[in-house]
């Protein structure tokens, strides 16, 4: 094997061009289709982070009836020991309770509707640092009567630190829901779906609000390791049975994942059209490789080379070519991601209201998720050997007596 | 004791739709040890019948049996092992593997017969040193001159240990110091170590060193010499 290897290699560079052109085919392509999957998944990643981290968790558990009809109606009671018993499951970072329903807000004869969540404001920060957005105020204590207002409802409503907002709603069943809460502090996220999303207050205010007393929509959960995530999953239910419903973020955020499978699907669009054209360049090269060796080829076979044994070195050449299109490509391509993960490109001016405009942050984010690498690994493989089918079926086909005419 | 025998070989092209009796109804039998020239004008047919005489093509009609097999029923992987281990072929140019050096090119043939590499580095060395390349062991064929080419293929052409060397015109492209030097090489094997050679040509010093003068024209022998 190593001696067929041996001339395979050889044979590559006794046209040096040609094959430099297709390894750099094949190179560019791996650094633009790593750059681009980098960056998406990137997109991606930050996406889900920020919808995980900011709202959903990443786990949640809700009474059984909340999901398909999220009513304040279908909450669930507050319980000690099933706060304990989560918290305790092996792998669970963080656990909190959240109240929340929909409220009219509004100062003066302004109006406007978002969500209305009553938090822990210890325990939420443990899970979405939500303080760390607080950009005007203070963040809520422990026995707030005030609320966090996020800042594009702030700004619509016209109100500032120590105005009053009139929340209206409807409370636990059927009861009225309506009050005065103070803003103690603004909240800025960098998320811009999120600026408009609501208004935070502490959870005993908001269950007196809602006449919801220790009632909790959901405990909301982090854990330690994302992947571990299905696993803690499957752990708490079977711990906690079947009483309360528990679901993970892709279950809770169904939108999300199914709009970042479309992208991902646009992605792989894009990336199959370049590396049908590099394949198409790979094969235009094995196809004129393998007009100027006929005769030598012929040779081969009539000194005694078995077919299969021809077509190896053949399968080889191809195969070489691919690797170091690859190895290549990675040389330039994980540094420059590496270097691209630590800094980040802020976009600018047009590009960046339009990315607001769509409720994402203005920035691009990459990721190095060996996916990224090893898909082009794969796809570069599987073209080459596709590829290779050729110099094999050409090689079965090789009349020898014409071969060693020509 | 006969190495090859031959019977009413026939090759009919017919590719272009006009039908070609390149080889027209031979018989022939070569006897072990010979050293025999096939000549014949160009077209004669010389190529097609080495060809089917090494089992490069196959024939239209007839039958070659070489040391007791016949060669022309042989399945296609059957066929090139037996190349491979009975019949040392020397081509007229274009010989050698060019990405493999000279040493290379003639281990290659004991490593397609799975010897070990002791032994075909003792041979490989033997053999070059035979035909008088010891010192241009390690250069490709491209820094080589023809008549080291062919020298080169002379020794590939050895290294299975074959009963029996088909040439086809091995020194049309060579001068004529190179092909004198060539000739005597493949005389001096042929008797020391009585391996039977065939070789077509065109040129009548090489027909004056060979033992057995075969003619052909249109596809038919026409006349068979011996000489002593
Ligand atoms: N593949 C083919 N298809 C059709 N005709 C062919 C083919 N190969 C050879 N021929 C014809 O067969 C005849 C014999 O050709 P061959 O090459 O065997 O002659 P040759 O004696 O070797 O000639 P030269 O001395 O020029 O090498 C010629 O008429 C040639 O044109
Ligand atoms: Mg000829």
């Amino acid at each position: 094997m190593f001696e067929y290897l041996k001339i395979a290699w050889r044979n590559l560079w006794r046209s040096k061009r040609r094959t430099l052109i297709t390894v750099a085919s094949i190179f560019l392509g791996v650094i633009l289709c790593t750059l681009m999957a980098s960056m998406q998944e990137g997109v991606y990643a930050k996406m889900i982070d920020n919808a995980v981290r900011f709202y959903s968790g990443y786990i949640q558990l809700q009474d059984t009836a909340y999901w398909d009809h999220k009513s304040i109606n279908n909450t669930m009671a507050w319980s000690d020991p099933l706060y304990n018993k989560v918290k305790e499951t092996h792998g669970v970072k963080s656990v909190t309770p959240r109240l929340e329903s929909f409220s009219l807000m509004s100062n003066g004869d302004k109006t406007k509707g978002g969500a209305f969540i009553g938090i822990d404001p210890e325990k939420e920060n443990a899970i979405s640092n939500l303080s760390h957005w607080v950009k005007k105020g203070e963040y809520l204590n422990s026995n707030d009567d005030g609320i966090l207002l996020a800042v594009n409802l702030a700004k619509y409503l016209g109100v500032g630190l120590g105005d009053t907002v009139v929340m209206i709603s409807q409370g636990y069943h059927g009861a009225s829901a309506a009050g005065l809460f103070p803003v103690r502090g603004i909240l800025e996220f960098p998320s811009p779906t999120m600026n408009s999303f609501g208004a935070y207050a502490e959870i005993s205010h908001a269950q007196q609000f809602f006449t919801a007393n220790n009632r909790i929509t959901s405990l909301v959960i982090m854990v330690d390791e994302y992947d571990q995530v299905n696993h803690i999953q499957r752990n708490i239910k079977s711990q906690i049975g079947d009483a309360y419903t528990v679901m993970n973020w892709e279950e809770l955020q169904p939108e999300l994942v199914q709009m970042i499978e479309s992208d991902r699907g646009g992605g792989v669009i894009m990336k199959a059209i370049l590396y049908l054209l590099i394949g198409f360049g790979i094969l235009s090269t094995i196809i004129m490789m393998l007009s100027e060796r006929r005769r030598e080829m012929g040779v081969m076979i009539a000194v005694g080379m078995q077919k299969a044994k021809l077509s190896l070195i053949l399968f080889y050449e191809t195969i070489l070519i691919g690797i170091l299109g690859v190895i290549a490509g990675f040389a330039i391509s994980i540094p420059l991601i590496y270097i691209l993960i630590q800094n980040p490109i802020p976009l600018s001016d047009k590009i960046a209201e339009a990315y607001i405009e769509f409720g994402l942050e203005p920035i691009i984010y990459f990721d190095a998720s060996l996916p990224v690498f090893t898909d082009q690994v794969l796809i570069v493989f599987i073209i080459t050997l596709i590829i290779s089918i050729y110099p094999v079926l050409n090689v079965a086909r090789l009349k020898l007596s014409k071969a060693l005419r020509s | 004791m006969s190495v090859i025998n031959i019977k009413n070989l026939k090759k009919i092209y017919n590719d272009t739709g006009v039908p070609v009796n390149a080889v027209n109804g031979i018989d022939l039998t070569i006897n072990e040890g010979e050293f025999t020239a096939i000549v014949g004008p160009s077209g004669s047919g010389k190529t097609t019948f080495l060809n089917m005489l090494g089992g490069l093509d196959k024939p239209t009609v007839g039958e070659i049996h070489i040391n007791g097999t016949q060669v022309e029923k042989l399945s296609a992987s059957k066929l090139i092992n037996f190349r491979l281990n009975n019949i040392g072929f020397v081509f007229q140019a274009y010989n050698l593997i060019p990405v493999l050096t000279a040493k290379e090119n003639v281990e290659f043939i004991m490593h397609l017969q799975g010897k070990p590499k002791k032994e075909r580095e003792a041979r490989t060395k033997e053999l070059l040193t035979a035909v008088g390349l010891e010192d241009r062991m390690d250069s490709r064929p491209g820094k080589l001159s023809g008549g080291q080419q062919q020298r080169v293929a002379v020794a590939r052409a050895l290294a299975s240990r074959p009963r029996f060397i088909l040439a086809d015109e091995p020194t049309a492209n060579l001068d004529s110091k190179s092909t004198e030097n060539l000739l005597d090489m493949m005389e001096k094997m042929n008797k020391e170590e009585n391996i039977t050679f065939v070789f077509s040509t065109h040129d009548a010093r090489v027909v004056k060193k060979a033992r057995r003068v075969i003619t052909i024209e249109d596809g038919k022998i026409v006349s068979d010499e011996r000489k002593n």
